[in-house]
């Protein structure tokens, strides 16, 4: 075979695997009724995802990974103990979790305290049925991808309001309080910094923005560094990842919305918290760091390892942030995402769209021109988040006379008295 | 699409859809009737992808379960004992009057409607779309963004108090 050398399509060739599952699938569509492969293909793909993407990732990089990193970060060791350097630790846990009593309050409402993991855990299966593992590794090919990862990304605020609600306790409630006015405030300039990338690669289809990128051998993350930026902080606080975990700070309100959760009820809130931080790292991944392509260098490496490989690095971020930053207050969360991230998301949807203009009816050179808009935007973001802490007097509101959801949610704060 | 799959499918989502649709109107707790509608609008989603029509399904989750529904979940909980006491009202006859008389209308643009069935999906792309709505359709599209935030601005008027004012001419 030639050095140069695209995936084949011999099942052997495990650069891309859906040579390996498309024709089992052709073959029980063709030999089997068609009502059965729909229960078979779906069967298929979740052992093989099982054993591939969600054990390692889940288990490994995301609860032991994440322990030992922050644990090196804190100068600690992290877990050591069960098995060769603390290896077996994740399935311990599950155990230990498993074995636990599922408590539910006597005033709670157990129907929908019950339902709120389930709600929650399926959403975060659903985000990567669009997400592209290769050329032909794609669960659900639909052409507004980006709207579906928006939509389907949404529900499990509503499961975690539940669990909030359910649980009949005032610390639960606030922060079921908390994590919907976080998921709507930071919502608004997500969607804006992803409005410029499918503006920009033409696409709402996350294959495309893939196949855009690799065409012009260029990443949405240097293109738009100022996008990326405001994806990773929205998405942080969207998640509840540490650095701005206030629906469940557990120095202000014991554990937020899961105070009342124990047992496996817990786990799956804890275990799917860890699958969205994934999902949202592969989309990342997908959108702005090039998928599964690496420069060409997808002909050689396995485009899924590559698109594993990077969700992963994107994770170690989250941990990094969650290791080294203290939590911020609700307060200055919500003035963070009004008055910073959307008049900054909008400052930059202004100038992709112009930069997109000029893009389009460029006749030639187009690829120097990309290259040059990245040398643009990397120093727009610097000149801007510079200009706009230094000079614009964003002051992060230190000295805050009054929380605004604790007054509304009937608790006592004294109005007008300066907090010195 | 061939085969029951699509069948199997619309007859749950139907099943789900007008199940929840009962559901906010008979339960009693104010919340779980946000949480039947929510569902309701999740069931209208997948009719939606069934008639090949992805971008609205996407746009009716985000809209109206990630955006309107977290809204009306918000009013509840800032209305005291808004998800406790919902009991009789004497609005009941005139809400059951309203309610048959929009069933009437339903009944009469759905008789009256000429349902075609197409071989193939008319193919909705967003592309399509967003030129529509920037091009024929664009007056009614701005009117209704002028009317968005003529709402906004208004609900920032009604819910910012005297103290508050003060307060920000002072800072």
């Amino acid at each position: 075979m030639a050095l140069p050398m695209l995936a084949t399509d011999n099942w052997y060739d495990i650069r891309d695997l859906a040579n390996l599952t498309n024709p089992l699938l052709d073959f029980v569509g063709d030999n089997i009724s068609s009502e059965l492969a729909y229960i078979l293909g779906p069967l298929i793909g979740f052992i093989a995802s099982f054993l591939i993407f969600v054990l390692p990732s889940q288990l490994y990089v995301g609860v032991y990974g994440e322990r030992k990193l922050i644990g090196r970060i804190q100068s600690r060791l992290g877990p050591n103990r069960v098995g060769p350097f603390g290896l077996i630790q994740p399935i311990a846990d599950a155990i230990k979790l498993m074995q636990k009593e599922a408590l539910t309050p006597k005033l709670g409402d157990p129907i929908i305290m019950n339902l709120a993991p389930i709600i929650f855990v399926a959403p975060a299966v659903l985000l990567f049925a669009v997400i592209p593992f290769g050329p032909n590794m794609i669960v659900a090919n639909v052409n507004v991808g980006l709207l579906y990862f928006l939509a389907v990304s949404s529900l499990p605020v509503l499961a975690a309001f539940m669990a909030g609600w359910g649980s009949n306790n005032k610390y639960s409630l606030f922060g079921a309080m908390r994590i919907v006015a976080m998921s709507i405030s930071y919502e608004v300039p997500l969607v804006l910094a992803l409005l410029g990338v499918a503006l920009f690669t033409d696409s709402l289809s996350l294959q495309g923005m893939v196949l855009w990128q690799k065409e012009w051998d260029i990443w949405v993350g240097f293109l738009m560094p100022i996008a990326f930026v405001i994806y990773f902080i929205c998405v942080s606080a969207e998640l509840n990842r540490t650095p701005t975990d206030i629906a469940e700070a557990e120095s202000e309100i014991v554990a937020g919305y899961l105070t009342e959760y124990s047992g496996m009820k817990w786990g799956l809130f804890y275990g799917m918290d860890i699958g969205y931080a994934l999902a949202a790292s592969a989309f990342a991944a997908t959108v702005f760091l090039g998928g599964w392509s690496m420069f060409g260098l997808d002909k050689f490496i396995p485009p899924w390892l590559l698109l594993v490989v990077k969700t992963h690095l994107f994770y170690m971020l989250f941990i990094w942030t969650r290791g080294t930053l203290p939590r911020l207050r609700i307060d200055q969360l919500m003035a963070f995402a009004w008055k910073f991230m959307l008049p900054v998301a909008l400052a930059n949807l202004l100038l992709v769209a112009t930069e997109r203009m000029l893009w389009v009816d460029a006749f030639d050179s187009k690829q120097a021109m990309l290259y040059v808009f990245m040398i643009v935007n990397i120093a727009a973001a610097v000149g801007i988040v510079y200009v706009w802490a230094r000079f614009l007097g964003y002051d992060p509101d230190s000295q805050p006379t009054k929380a605004r959801l604790v007054k509304e949610a009937g608790g006592y704060v004294p109005v007008g008295r300066e907090v010195r | 699409m061939e085969g029951s799959g699509p069948v199997i499918a619309f007859w749950m989502l139907a099943a789900v859809t007008l199940v929840a649709a009962g559901g906010v109107l008979v339960s009693r707790n104010l919340l779980h009737a946000v949480l039947f509608l929510i569902l309701a609008f999740i069931g209208v989603a997948g009719h939606f992808v069934l008639l090949s029509a992805e971008f609205l399904a996407m746009a009716q989750v985000i809209i109206y379960v990630g955006a309107i529904s977290v809204l009306v979940l918000f009013a509840i909980l800032l209305t005291p004992r808004a998800s406790r006491d919902n009991g009789e009202t004497k609005a009941f006859p005139f809400g059951a009057l309203l309610a048959i008389a929009l069933a009437a209308v339903f009944l009469f643009v759905i008789n009256d409607t000429d349902w075609r069935t197409v071989s193939e999906s008319p193919g909705l792309a967003p592309e399509a779309l967003g030129e529509a709505l920037l091009t024929t359709w664009v007056l009614p599209f701005e009117i209704a963004s002028v009317l968005l935030t003529a709402a906004l601005v208004g609900s920032i008027m009604l819910a910012r108090t005297a103290e508050e004012e003060a307060e920000d001419a002072l800072a």
